[in-house]
């Protein structure tokens, strides 16, 4: 297929493979892949094998829904069961669990969950239920937010009186920086995410090569893109001069996307934001700006089932790079992707379903 | 309180679960233990092939067929992977108060248009008319009859390493022909349901004297999940060949864009088959001048490295393993 196949083209990787070696041998070098679909990439084409092992690649906190905490996938469920309310989200919310029940579930009981590919669909699903209360659960970072910005806009524009999101949108560039501040994992560079990269232009990066020194490639999802970028990465690294570079030039502009940064910055402001393992992130979510709190699900009073986590459950450290699946005693054992113990082997960007379906 | 989920009727996992723990474990019966479509029945010293299915195709007109089509073709597929001929098929239909006429006319007349495809003939039946809500327009149970050919004895145990892995064509245009219309999902496309019945391909296929070990049709959950159950808990692996394995530009295309792995689409007009070596090239002869395997290839082979997986050898080069269906494919966040 045009445009795609030239992407993954084995001789080009192979020779990227081959000028990756050049210059990679000597001390380890670690990368992160910031986000999910990366990790998948990453597993679903064995790009590792592609690499010399003193280059490592560790899986980052780029995977929205493994970052959901409990509390928020418990507040959905308490919406969920008002028999009043239709609960929308993406696919891959349905099965991450809360505290004690998950959507699915829900679904299975009688809630009204719907899977939509877009947020723009509930506009539609409101307008079709005008006696129903449509809630949309807001799932994801700077890629998502901008369509969810744009309903949020919309449905006040027009009056709309029964839709409402429970907007738990997540940044980036932040969690990037709690990760660097953590210290808990030795980092070289980073493997910076395409899509986010779309909607936020690179220049949101520059302080992690100015400020802490480390190598940046914003790159693109084919093994081609990976495998460049991983090449970017290593000679920043041995030449010791960090900089955010773009391998992703097909898709990614320096400034973003304006529009979409404009509409995010009219309907949400930045506020101190939890996220599953990592703990409470300074301006790193998005709360619905007063202006548009008519729109805003979390004004409204529901009753959640008081907190439990899993004890077991290493996803916290997962996400945070500090531990692989393979150290996690539930994985592969009770958790499965059937049965999953944690956001991680739920999401299809999760670092433990991308070990349980490709890494066996 | 445990309770039925979409997922434990996707043909993935959960769904063998179910099966295993709930109706093998309940009703007991040795033919049911053998977790085949269908069951091989001995009456008089004739093998007879049994085996039932239901279709709740949501919408029920798609592009290539529709709910009639494929409730005869589906099940007329499932005996004749067996390496029998079907004969008789029964109709069952649970109509929604208030369908209509015309449509209900339709769908008969492409369930005749099937059966004649595959010289079946239907001849008995049930209908049962439910109240406004109680299911979705028309839910469609068939069951079909079939003789073993004489000679023919398919299983999964006489595979071994070596054996080339054919397909009769294309995968995946089913699945994405009935996601392209279903209700918020509204794409424009030219992809057509593969739906068809494929005994005719297959009977010409073993009347060839050719070393044919093993067949199955893969539905749901797509090539992945059959051929992990072709190979689960057996003493052979087997390796896919990416660049071999043929699939439309456009359901590429759409699979990129929704984030779905068109190994794991549904076929509805598709045979897999497990060929000694020695008769591959002749076996896919046969498919290719057949209209029904025009685009029949080679997607792998039956190895003795890796038992019970099926890995893939990625285009690049590399490898991976590809792993059942757990539950449903579900459409990515970003």
């Amino acid at each position: 297929m045009k445009y795609i196949d030239e992407f993954r083209d084995r001789r080009v990787c192979e020779n990227l493979a081959t000028e990756i070696s050049k210059i990679g041998h000597g001390r380890d070098i670690s990368l992160m892949e910031v986000c999910g679909t990366h990790t998948m990439s990453i597993y679903r084409y064995g790009i590792k094998k592609f690499l010399l092992p003193n280059i490592r690649l560790l899986s980052g906190p780029g995977c929205p829904v493994c970052v959901t905490p409990n509390g928020e996938i418990d507040k959905a469920i308490a919406f969920a069961r008002k028999s009043e309310v239709i609960i929308t989200t993406f696919g891959d919310m349905l099965k991450v669990p809360g505290s004690t029940s998950t959507l699915a579930v829900e679904k299975s009981r009688g809630s009204d969950v719907r899977i939509v590919y877009s947020a723009v669909d509930c506009l539609k699903i409101a307008e079709e239920n005008p006696d129903k209360t449509v809630v949309f659960l807001g799932i994801g970072f700077e890629t998502t937010a901008p369509t969810v910005a744009a309903t949020i806009k919309d449905a006040k524009d027009r009056m709309l009186k029964n839709y409402f999101v429970l907007c738990y949108h997540k940044l980036i560039p932040p969690v990037i920086k709690a990760v660097l501040e953590s210290g808990e994992v030795l980092v070289d560079g980073f493997i910076l995410p395409g899509h986010v990269s779309v909607i936020t232009g690179t220049e949101v990066y520059e302080f992690i090569a100015r400020d802490y020194r480390k190598a940046c490639v914003v790159t693109g999802f084919e093994p081609v893109d990976i495998l460049q970028s991983i090449f970017m990465l290593v000679k920043q690294v041995k030449t010791n001069s960090p900089v955010v570079e773009n391998q992703y030039t097909r898709s990614v502009k320096k400034e973003g996307n304006l529009r979409a940064k404009c509409l995010m910055d009219t309907v949400f402001e930045p506020v101190d934001c939890e996220w599953r393992g990592l703990g409470n992130i300074p301006m790193s979510g998005l709360k619905i700006r007063d202006e548009y709190s008519v729109l805003d699900a979390n004004t409204i009073q529901v009753d959640i089932e008081p907190l439990r986590e899993n004890p077991e459950c290493i996803c916290g450290e997962v996400l945070r790079g500090v531990k692989t699946p393979l150290d996690c005693s539930l994985f592969r054992i009770e958790c499965l992707p059937e049965n999953p113990k944690g956001p991680c082997m739920i999401s299809s960007e999760g670092t433990c379903a991308a070990y349980y379906k490709y890494g066996k | 309180m445990d309770t039925i989920m979409l997922e434990h009727g996707s043909g993935g996992r959960m769904m063998h679960s179910l099966i295993r723990d709930v109706f093998v474990k309940g009703f007991d019966s040795p033919h049911l233990r053998k977790y085949e479509d269908s069951a091989v029945l001995e009456i008089m010293d004739k093998k007879i092939v049994f085996t039932t299915d239901s279709y709740v195709v949501d919408p029920i007109f798609f592009p290539g067929g529709d709910i009639g089509m494929l409730s005869v073709a589906g099940t007329v597929n499932d005996i004749a992977v067996m390496g029998a001929i079907p004969n008789f098929i029964s109709c069952g239909l649970i109509l929604e108060e208030g369908f209509s006429r015309e449509d209900l006319q339709k769908i008969v007349d492409s369930m005749k248009q099937a059966a004649d495809k595959s010289s079946c003939t239907i001849v008995t039946g049930d209908t049962k008319v439910v109240d406004r809500g109680k299911v979705d327009k028309i839910f469609i149970n068939t069951s079909a009859i079939g003789t073993m050919i004489d000679g023919v004895s398919l299983s999964k145990e006489s595979i071994k390493p070596g054996d080339k892995i054919l397909i009769n064509g294309f995968i995946g245009d089913h699945g994405i022909a009935v996601l392209s219309k279903r209700e918020g999902m509204e794409f424009g496309t030219s992809i057509k349901s593969d739906v068809q019945p494929l005994n005719m391909l297959i009977k010409e296929l073993l009347s060839n004297g050719l070393t044919i070990r093993f067949m199955r049709d893969p539905t749901r959950g797509g090539i992945a999940t059959t051929l992990n159950e072709i190979c689960d808990g057996m003493g052979f692996g087997i390796e896919l060949f990416e660049e071999m394995i043929p699939v439309r530009d456009e359901v590429r295309g759409y699979c990129e864009l929704l984030g779905l792995d068109p190994l794991y689409v549904a076929n509805e007009g598709k045979v897999i088959a497990v060929v000694g070596r020695e008769d591959s090239d002749k076996a896919l002869e046969i498919m290719k001048r057949h209209p029904d395997g025009e685009a029949a290839a080679f997607i792998g082979e039956i190895t003795e490295e890796n038992a019970g997986t099926v890995s893939l050898r990625t285009t690049i080069g590399s490898h991976r393993i590809v792993d059942m269906l757990s539950g449903a494919q579900l459409p990515r966040i970003c």
